[in-house]
This record gives structure tokens, C-alpha cells and sequence, in this order.
């Protein structure tokens, strides 16, 4: 018996150690948002290179930005791009950078349940702004119904319903909400959480969607991703070409395309009230945050292997998970300062 | 015990001799050194967890003092942080649960214990604890999709038509609020309180039920003048407990308090406690302050939790003497 037990130690032993010497294994923490794509890319491209592994696990982007920070994780990944104070304590840490990739683009939409309205109604940026201010109350304000003409509004009280977690669709929503009102800016500002003048918050979006559902006169904003998979009704949203649109997959990737020209080298750029005709104002990039420097000179081939892979046939899996495709001049650009990896 | 008598019998034929006296002591020491070590771990975590809340926090500590606890204001962005209407909400949310869940617990427990067949006390029991294992965030999904819209439809405002002149039932029926965390922690902590109750109850000895009877008290005069006071110690435990668990949940609480961090009269208004808070924004929580901030409510809440249970212990000790003294008379 007991030489049985001691057989079989050794071969595990013999076929872990060839087991860890023939994989390579990667590991990544941070957003919650692009996870279901991440893993659908992690595994996609395991199966194309057999002995490389990435692990990735969604613990939030403020948990992400830190742990690759502290260097526990290979790469990390936000929905908010680091600030310059992150940036600075990162290259302090370790002597050298660290790069932004966008992977994906997200966006947020509109939700609201009005009895008796079943109209996809438009919203102007004052009136989302004024709605989550508590400066609008009742849902027959003249600042929501001139866009609705022929829409029968109640006088009620609006509910507004926000996430009361930390998560990067608060960060798009009120990043969108600080360009749009000054006063959204000084007041309140933009962030993963904020100090909401109004409303009841709700955590993740199938509890801010549930709320908004059984709540009469709700009104609050969940992932598009989230509304297209649950088949939830969303308003459009007047973009800075004063036309109203309908966040989709093509509007989302139309608004990061609108901002394209004025990208940055270091992809660090918010895309909400983007130009552009068709493009939908409340969108955002998600980004892969990797060092700019590797000591492991295979573990950094590994990752510039994926995140080209990713770049190329990597983004014809996204439209099937209802993620937005990042256009072709993101994809150019990106190709370009992954060169710069050392 | 098992030891003893296990060795004992074995060790028989050689009785009396030195080495075996010997090693029964040696393994007494190991022991009485092992279970003290197991015992000393428990103040060691303990300690251990107040020091990592002190230094986690210094910052904040540092920043805001005292008015962490005196200003109402929590802010990620502009770097405001006040821990008073999560203080608030955890005690009101608290409070409200143990309001309902005592009289029900306590209420169960005594008829299960006393007036009901053993058969039926016994299947019940297998149910209340199976009820106690239930993952909070069930209780919590139950709360969002049961709870609160039948709070919002019809419990609030009913409590607003009848009760509506109190500030306690005043503003907009949202059907998430205190109340409605109340409820959801009741129905929680409920299972708690009638477990050890009803453990505490049935070991009252038999002598004390009929001497009652003797004395030519009813059924029920003995159980609640004889049987009752008599496990008084044990129930106040079993809602020491339950407080315990009302105070520190996070899941279910977060999930149907409106997570509004407001100090309102009103039962029906939103608010957030202490665990909700922390759950929700400490995994994306960017600056360093926001992070301390949020490791000092762990620490208030620590606090928190030993001031309540100080205060018990004392509730304990006072009813306990009146108790006797009236006994005496």
C-alpha cells in the first residue's frame, strides 16, 4: 500500500515538473466589464498555443491598476485609464513605464420604466444631467418632453437609480456627465464611485436593471451589453452633432472612431461625447495595462503574441458577446507602439 | 475523555508503574499546551485584526479625527469622508431586525420547546437549521425580487395610511430602505434565535417544570414564569448572536437598503450601513484615502460591534440581579 502511494507520489511529482516546464503561465487581474471577452480570448488562444496559459481574474479596475503596480500580476486591466499621479507611481516602482492597450469598447445606456410609455424616448445631455442632479424631478419637464413630442409624460416624481459599486460603467456615466454639465464637473466630478446628489443605488447592473423594472417612474443607466442581452428597452441620446442616437455595436465603435484622430500616443482617452455624426455619446474604451519593460524575455512574447493576435482575429469573436470592435485606425496605432515593448 | 477511558483499560496490567504515570502526564501537558494555543489564537486574531485596521487606516485617521464619525458627507472624488449615516444604518437596520425577530425567535423557540410533540419540534428543527445555512445572498436575491415589491406595493403604504403621522413612516415608498433591510435581516437572524433558544429551553432541568406544577401552576404558567427566566442567559445569547449577524451582514443588506448614504427619521427612506459600504467600494477604490477611509469603517464597525455587545453583557447582568431579587421576594 504504502509502496503504491509512494509510486504515485513520484510520478506526480515527475509530471508536474514537466508539466510546469513545458506551460507558461500568465496571470492578469483587474476589470469586471470585458471579462466574459477576456476569457472567451484566453481561451480561444489557449487552444491555438497549447502551452501557454493566461489567467485573468476580474477583482475590479482599482484592484487591477494596484496589483500591477505592486507586480503580483503580468498585465492588468481598467475600464479608466491610470491617471498621471498612477502613472507616476507605477515608474517609480519599477524604473520604467507602463502602456495602455484599448481591447474593447463598452458603453452605457439609458434605462427607465414609465407606466403606460412604451416610446424609446431621447434624452438631451441637460436633461440626463439635470435627472441625476435632482435639479429635474418629474418626467412631464419641459427639458424631457421637448425632445418626446407626442409622448404622453406623467407628472410623477423620477426615481433615479445608480450602481453602488465601484464599476467602470459609473466611471463612463459620470465622465459623460462631466463634459456635458459644469456643474455635474464641480460638484460632483467623475469616478469607479461618487457622492450621488440623488437617488437609490443598486449593485451591479441586474440589480440597478431590477430595480429600474419593479420601480414605477425609475430612471438609471446600465452596460449596453447588459440591456442587449436582457432585451431591455434604452433611450437614445443626443450626441455633439445634435442628432439622437440609439447605442448599438456600430454607433459605439463609430464613437471611437470619431476620436481617433485626436488619439494620444498613450491611448489614454475618453471617448464620451465624441464627434461624429452617428456616434453615441456615453461610450468607452477598456484597455490592457502592460509593463513596457519585461526581465522574462518569453513571457513578454507570450503577451505582445496575444495582444496582436487579439488586435487581429481576436476582434471577430467581440460582436457575438455584444462587445463593440475597436476601428481600424485603433488597431493601426496600437500595432505601432506595441513595438515599444522591451 | 475518550483518551482516558480508552487507555485506561488497556494500560490495566501495568498499573502502578512510573512510565505510565509519567506519559499520561506528558500527554496532559501536550494538550493543556495545544487547546491553550488554540484558545490564545482566537485573542491573537483578534488583536492581530485591530492592529491591521489601526495601521491600514493611519491616514485617514490622521486627516479627518473625529469628525470621521461626526460629518455626513462621503465623497471618492473630492476626498470627503464622514462615517456617520453608515454608523446610523447599520445600528437602525440592526435595531429594526432585533424589534421583529426577538418577539417571533423567542416566541418559536418556547412552543417548540415546551407545548409542541417532540416529533413535530424535532422535524421543525431540521428546517430552522437548514434555513440558518442559507447563503445570505439568497436571502438578499429573495429581498429584491419578493420583499421589496411587496414593501413598495402594499406594506408601506398601508404603515404610511395608518401610521403615517410618526416621522418613522413618512416620505416616498421606494420598497428598498431601513425597513425593508430590517426585514430581510429578521428573517435571517430569526433561524439563530430559535435554534439556541430552543436548545437552551430543553435543558432546563425536568425538577423545575413540576415543581411549578406542584405548586398547581398551568402549563403555561410554568414555562413563562419558571422555565423561561430560568434559560433567560442562554436566549439573551442566542440574540447576542443574532445582533451580531445583523450588524456585520453585508450581501443581503446591500442588496435592499437603496445603498443612499442618508440619516433619515423615516424607516421607509434608503440609507447604507457599515458592511455595505465596504463591500461595494473597496475593490475599485482609486485614492489611498478612499481605501483607508474605508479600512476605518471596518474599524468602527469592530468597535461598533464590541460597545453593543459590552452593552448586552451589562443588560445581562442587571435583569439577571432583579431576577434573583425578585426571586427572593
Amino acid at each position: 500500500m504504502k509502496r503504491i502511494a509512494g509510486v504515485l507520489l513520484v510520478i506526480l511529482a515527475v509530471a508536474g515538473v514537466l508539466w510546469a516546464d513545458s506551460a507558461l503561465s500568465i496571470n492578469g487581474a483587474g476589470a469586471t466589464f470585458p471579462y466574459p471577452m477576456y476569457s472567451k480570448w484566453f481561451d480561444e488562444y489557449h487552444k491555438k498555443n497549447a502551452n501557454l496559459q493566461i489567467n485573468y481574474q476580474p477583482i475590479g479596475s482599482g484592484g487591477g491598476i494596484k496589483q500591477v503596480t505592486e507586480g503580483t500580476v503580468d498585465f492588468g486591466a481598467t475600464d479608466g485609464p491610470m491617471n498621471d499621479e498612477q502613472l507616476k507611481a507605477y515608474q517609480d516602482k519599477h524604473g520604467f513605464g507602463i502602456l495602455h492597450f484599448p481591447t474593447v469598447l463598452g458603453a452605457a445606456v439609458p434605462a427607465y420604466n414609465i407606466p403606460g410609455v412604451t416610446a424609446e424616448l431621447n434624452f438631451t445631455p441637460e436633461a440626463i444631467a439635470g435627472i441625476f442632479l435632482g435639479k429635474i424631478t418629474k418626467w412631464n419637464d419641459p427639458a424631457i418632453s421637448g425632445p418626446n413630442k407626442g409622448v404622453a409624460l406623467p407628472g410623477d416624481d423620477i426615481v433615479v437609480v445608480h450602481r453602488s459599486e465601484g464599476s467602470g460603467t459609473t466611471y463612463i456615466w459620470t465622465d459623460y456627465l462631466s463634459k456635458v454639465s459644469d456643474e455635474w464637473k464641480t460638484k460632483v466630478g467623475k469616478g469607479a464611485s461618487v457622492n450621488w446628489p440623488v437617488g437609490l443605488g443598486a449593485k451591479g447592473n441586474e440589480a440597478v436593471a431590477g430595480t429600474i423594472k419593479n420601480t414605477p417612474n425609475a430612471f438609471g443607466y446600465v452596460e449596453l451589453i447588459y440591456a442587449i442581452q436582457n432585451n431591455m428597452p434604452y433611450g437614445r441620446v443626443k450626441n455633439s452633432s445634435g442628432a439622437f442616437v440609439k447605442a448599438d455595436l456600430a454607433s459605439v465603435t463609430a464613437a471611437a472612431a470619431g476620436a481617433a484622430k485626436n488619439m494620444p500616443d498613450d491611448f489614454r482617452v475618453s471617448i464620451t461625447d465624441a464627434p461624429g455624426k452617428t456616434a453615441y455619446p456615453i461610450s468607452s474604451f477598456t484597455w490592457l495595462l502592460v509593463p513596457a519593460k519585461f526581465s522574462d524575455a518569453t513571457k513578454r512574447d507570450a503577451i505582445m503574441g496575444f495582444v496582436k493576435w487579439m488586435l487581429a482575429d481576436g476582434q471577430n469573436y467581440t460582436e457575438a458577446l455584444s462587445y463593440a470592435k475597436l476601428p481600424k485606425e485603433v488597431v493601426a496605432k496600437e500595432l505601432k507602439a506595441l513595438n515599444s515593448v522591451q | 475523555m475518550a483518551t482516558t477511558s480508552a487507555t485506561v483499560p488497556g494500560a490495566g496490567p501495568l498499573a502502578g508503574s512510573r512510565s505510565f504515570l509519567s506519559r499520561l502526564r506528558e500527554g496532559d501537558e501536550i494538550a493543556r499546551v495545544i487547546t491553550f494555543l488554540f484558545a490564545a489564537s482566537v485573542v491573537l486574531v483578534t488583536v492581530l485584526l485591530v492592529f491591521e485596521l489601526w495601521q491600514g487606516s493611519a491616514l485617514a485617521r490622521h486627516r479627518f479625527g473625529f469628525n470621521f464619525f461626526r460629518t455626513s458627507v462621503w465623497d471618492p472624488i473630492f476626498e470627503q469622508f464622514g462615517a456617520l449615516p453608515f454608523i446610523y444604518g447599520t445600528i437602525v437596520t440592526a435595531g429594526v431586525s432585533l424589534v421583529i425577530a426577538v418577539p417571533l425567535g423567542i416566541g418559536a423557540a418556547i412552543f417548540l420547546a415546551e407545548l409542541a410533540p417532540a416529533r413535530v419540534s424535532d422535524t421543525l428543527e431540521f428546517f430552522i437549521d437548514l434555513l440558518a445555512a442559507v447563503p445570505s445572498v439568497i436571502y438578499g436575491v429573495l429581498g429584491i425580487f419578493i420583499v421589496v415589491p411587496l414593501m413598495r406595493q402594499y406594506i408601506q403604504p398601508a404603515l404610511k395610511h395608518s401610521l403615517g403621522f410618526l416621522p418613522l413612516f413618512q416620505g416616498p415608498a421606494y420598497g428598498v430602505g431601513f425597513l425593508t433591510a430590517g426585514l430581510v435581516l429578521a428573517i435571517m437572524v430569526i433561524p439563530y434565535i430559535i435554534s439556541v433558544s430552543r436548545e437552551v429551553l430543553l435543558s432546563v432541568p425536568r425538577d423545575q417544570r413540576e415543581a411549578a406544577l406542584s405548586l398547581g401552576a398551568t402549563r403555561w404558567e410554568s414555562t413563562w414564569k419558571v422555565v423561561v427566566p430560568f434559560a433567560r442567559a442562554g436566549i439573551f445569547g442566542s440574540i447576542f448572536l443574532a445582533l451580531a449577524r445583523a450588524l456585520g451582514e453585508t450581501m443581503a443588506v446591500t442588496m435592499v437598503i437603496g445603498n443612499n448614504p442618508t440619516i433619515s427619521a423615516s424607516l421607509l427612506s434608503p440609507g447604507y450601513s457599515i458592511a455595505a459600504v465596504i463591500a461595494n467600494e473597496f475593490t475599485e477604490a482609486t485614492g489611498e484615502l478612499h481605501t483607508q477611509s474605508l479600512i476605518e469603517l471596518g474599524l468602527v464597525l469592530f468597535i461598533l460591534t464590541f460597545i453593543l455587545n459590552g452593552f448586552a453583557r451589562l443588560l445581562i447582568v442587571a435583569t439577571s440581579q432583579r431576577g434573583s431579587g425578585m426571586g427572593n421576594a
